[in-house]
């Protein structure tokens, strides 16, 4: 968008905040026992107060009360809203977003007070306004507002009985998401990810295809002997280009370590241990040390590692206590 | 003295822009305001400028810097590499070539959207093969892919030889945290905090919490080098470059340099300190205000052994005795550093120790400050500065 059209853009959506979505409306039902039934069957919660009318008269309630997490059930529209949603206001400032790019919606989280248990009679009225637009934020899913709607909840008397807020995040999805969410085939290529590999060029392509075989080797200058790690093409001791490697047997000892606990990337366990490892060859190894309380790894600890495969493609190297 | 570069330029104007989390501009923009601003101080014109001098890894062209700000012809540009690294490396250019005539006025800028844009908290991955992402390849796939878990492999390892504990990170931290709170351009400015708020932060890699790691900021800073003679004609005291060093020690790797005999130290900052300081004659004892970079609070105690403020593996009684306060033996970091002001790769803190020999800091020291030492981010090829006043 232009600067221009930024502005025009902000000043549109701005205008929502504050406005109703509509004018006090009484729930479509009132609370009744057979809604109660079913959205306790769905969640599961067995809870008695809820459905066997003797066991609730004889309880502190004095009688059947609807789940209080039932609340915004009293306020909903019901199956027609999937075929053809009510234009309200809050529509409309979707609608607002829509026409800029912001097409994705993501209901965000919801905060509710209940300020006392509905029984079956109980007439639920329901008052939505648009209470604050937060943004542009850069978020996982792109960049994005925030728009908070506060609902508050009374009954027949006009006493209030919950309010809810509802934050919803609208925001511009990614080019490749966009594709999915028009059902094109990328959707169905969901990939459990992987450690993030090395990648292989001609100095260092040798070692990890030892590695997928389960060997770790150490380079060897063949002039004089000398070994090192990790790899390089020319020995610093005698400037030989000439070398081959050994098999290590992954006896060592932890040299230092640290416990990674953040940030978190896909396809990598947490917290994860690693370790600089003194190999019993003499040179130094970072890898994975696994196989015990993260707490117990200490500079000195002697380790024993093994080649193992630790995603769907990925094998390394890991070390454990001996 | 012959070949010497001390004493040879000095800096006469500082600039940066605000500080913040989104600067919702461009990287050039940030850039192009930071040396304007370092020029408005000199009391100098774009025109002025003949040299530029950047990191390798900043996003900013010269020579669209340059026309953005509207710089007349440059007869001298220069990046220097290894991200924090580079800080005093940049002036170290900048120097060279006000010394050797290549250029009369160069400006060095940094300038970053570290927070909106590009984080390096990010870490590394491997969609390139180069020489650098073959030399994270070694680390990526076991997870050591950020500046932190590499710098906390090394810490673990110093606590380790020195009996160093986290009392230590947190009177860094703390004594940051403290100036910040007077800097109205620091990103804790009025946010002070204590040992209870920061053992409870977030467990970053073991041992560094989140308090022991710096900010990650949208911002630039510049400064503008010259020679001495004409430093004395400009609007501002000119501060002059007394020492400038850097150094990248036998094997070195970027941020993973962990099969030297020992890693717990950093023996090129050794190297840079002790060229510093031969240039100009100083030692230790005549440095009085410091700004010591920290990406992450154990490293400036291992840099406050490198430049001999204490013996090796002693830094946690040197800072336990409140030298870095206000009051301390070395007033450091008195903007509030990277961890409490911005993160603007150690340019923040050349301008911050340029207005130390000034006398303009915010938190600026009640004794005399005639020499201030800067230094750049360790565990890359590093290096620092020794300013002064002129004569």
């Amino acid at each position: 968008m232009t600067p221009e059209e930024v502005s025009e853009f902000e000043a549109k959506i701005r205008a929502y905040v504050g406005r109703e979505n509509g004018p006090r409306q009484r729930g479509k039902d009132d609370v009744n026992l057979a809604m109660i039934r079913h959205w306790a069957e769905v969640i599961g919660d067995e809870n008695p107060a809820y459905t066997d009318p003797d066991y609730a008269a004889r309880s502190r309630r004095k009688g059947i009360v609807a789940p209080a997490t039932m609340l915004q059930i009293w306020s909903m529209e019901g199956y027609p809203m999937c075929q053809s949603p009510k234009v309200d206001v809050q529509r409309e400032l979707h609608n607002v977003f829509e026409s800029y790019g912001y097409t994705g919606t993501l209901g965000t989280n919801t905060r509710t007070e209940f300020y006392r248990e509905l029984r079956p009679g109980d007439q639920v009225s329901y008052h939505t306004i648009i209470d604050n637009i937060v943004g542009p934020k850069k978020t996982g899913r792109g960049m994005g507002y925030f728009i908070e709607t506060v609902t508050t909840f009374t009954d027949q008397n006009d006493e209030p009985v919950g309010r809810q807020v509802f934050r919803v995040l609208k925001f511009v999805p990614p080019p490749q998401d966009a594709a999915q969410a028009g059902g094109g085939q990328q959707a169905a290529a969901v990939e459990a990810a992987t450690r993030i590999a090395s990648p292989r060029g001609h100095d260092n392509a040798w070692w990890w295809e030892a590695v997928d075989r389960g060997r770790v080797l150490i380079q060897r200058c063949k002039s004089c002997g000398t070994l090192r790690h990790p790899p390089r093409p020319m020995c610093g001791e005698c400037q030989s280009i000439e070398w081959d490697s050994i098999e290590s047997t992954l006896d060592g000892e932890v040299f230092s370590f640290t416990e990674i606990s953040y940030p978190r990337f896909p396809g990598y366990p947490y917290p994860l241990v690693v370790g600089v490892i003194q190999l019993a060859e003499g040179t130094r190894l970072v890898a994975g040390i696994t196989g015990c309380d993260p707490s117990a790894v200490h500079i000195g600890m002697k380790v024993k590692g093994k080649v193992e495969q630790v995603d769907e493609k990925t094998w390394l190297p890991q070390f454990y206590p001996v | 003295m012959e070949r010497n570069i001390s004493d040879r330029a000095a800096i006469v104007g500082i600039g940066s822009t605000e500080f913040s989390k989104d600067s919702g501009r461009s990287e050039l923009s940030l850039a192009a305001e930071a040396v304007k601003a370092a020029l408005d101080d000199a009391g100098l014109e774009p025109s002025d400028v003949d040299g530029m001098v950047t990191f390798t890894i900043d996003q900013n062209e010269e020579v669209d810097v340059a026309r953005a700000v509207g710089c007349n012809d440059l007869t001298f540009y220069s990046r220097v590499p290894y991200g924090g690294g580079a800080a005093t490396g940049c002036v170290l250019q900048a120097a060279m070539a006000v010394a050797t005539g290549i250029a009369d006025t160069v400006v060095v800028y940094r300038a970053l959207n570290g927070r909106s844009g590009h984080r390096y908290s990010k870490g590394v991955s491997g969609d390139l093969i180069t020489g650098s992402a073959i030399h994270y390849g070694w680390y990526m796939p076991f997870g050591l892919l950020t500046p932190a878990s590499w710098v906390a492999t090394f810490t673990q390892r110093y606590m380790h030889i020195t009996g160093c504990t986290v009392d230590a990170f947190f009177e860094v931290a703390h004594s940051a945290r403290m100036y910040a709170v007077n800097n109205p351009a620091a990103f804790f400015y009025q946010r002070p905090f204590d040992r209870a708020e920061y053992d409870a932060g977030k467990k970053i890699c073991s041992p560094l919490k989140i308090y022991d790691c710096c900010q990650e900021s949208d911002g630039g800073s510049a400064v503008i080098v010259t020679t001495p003679e004409r430093a004395r004609d400009l609007k501002q005291p000119g501060v002059l470059i007394r020492g400038v060093a850097q150094c990248s020690a036998k094997d070195q790797e970027e941020m993973t340099s962990f099969y030297r005999p020992e890693i717990g130290c950093l023996p090129e900052m050794d190297i840079a300190a002790k060229k510093a300081y031969a240039q100009c004659g100083l030692s230790a004892a005549d440095i009085d205000a410091a700004v010591i970079y920290d990406a992450f609070s154990p490293i400036v105690l291992w840099q406050l052994e490198s430049w001999g403020f204490c013996k090796p593996g002693e830094a946690k009684d040197f800072v336990a005795d409140g030298a870095l306060r206000i009051d301390g033996r070395l007033p450091t970091n008195t903007h509030g550093g990277q961890l409490s002001e911005a993160y603007i790769h150690g340019v923040n803190g050349i301008v911050e120790a340029v207005r130390q020999v000034r006398g303009t800091s915010v938190n600026q020291p009640r004794k005399t400050i005639n020499h201030a030492l800067v230094t750049s981010g360790v565990g890359v090829p590093t290096g620092g500065a020794i300013l002064g006043r002129m004569g």
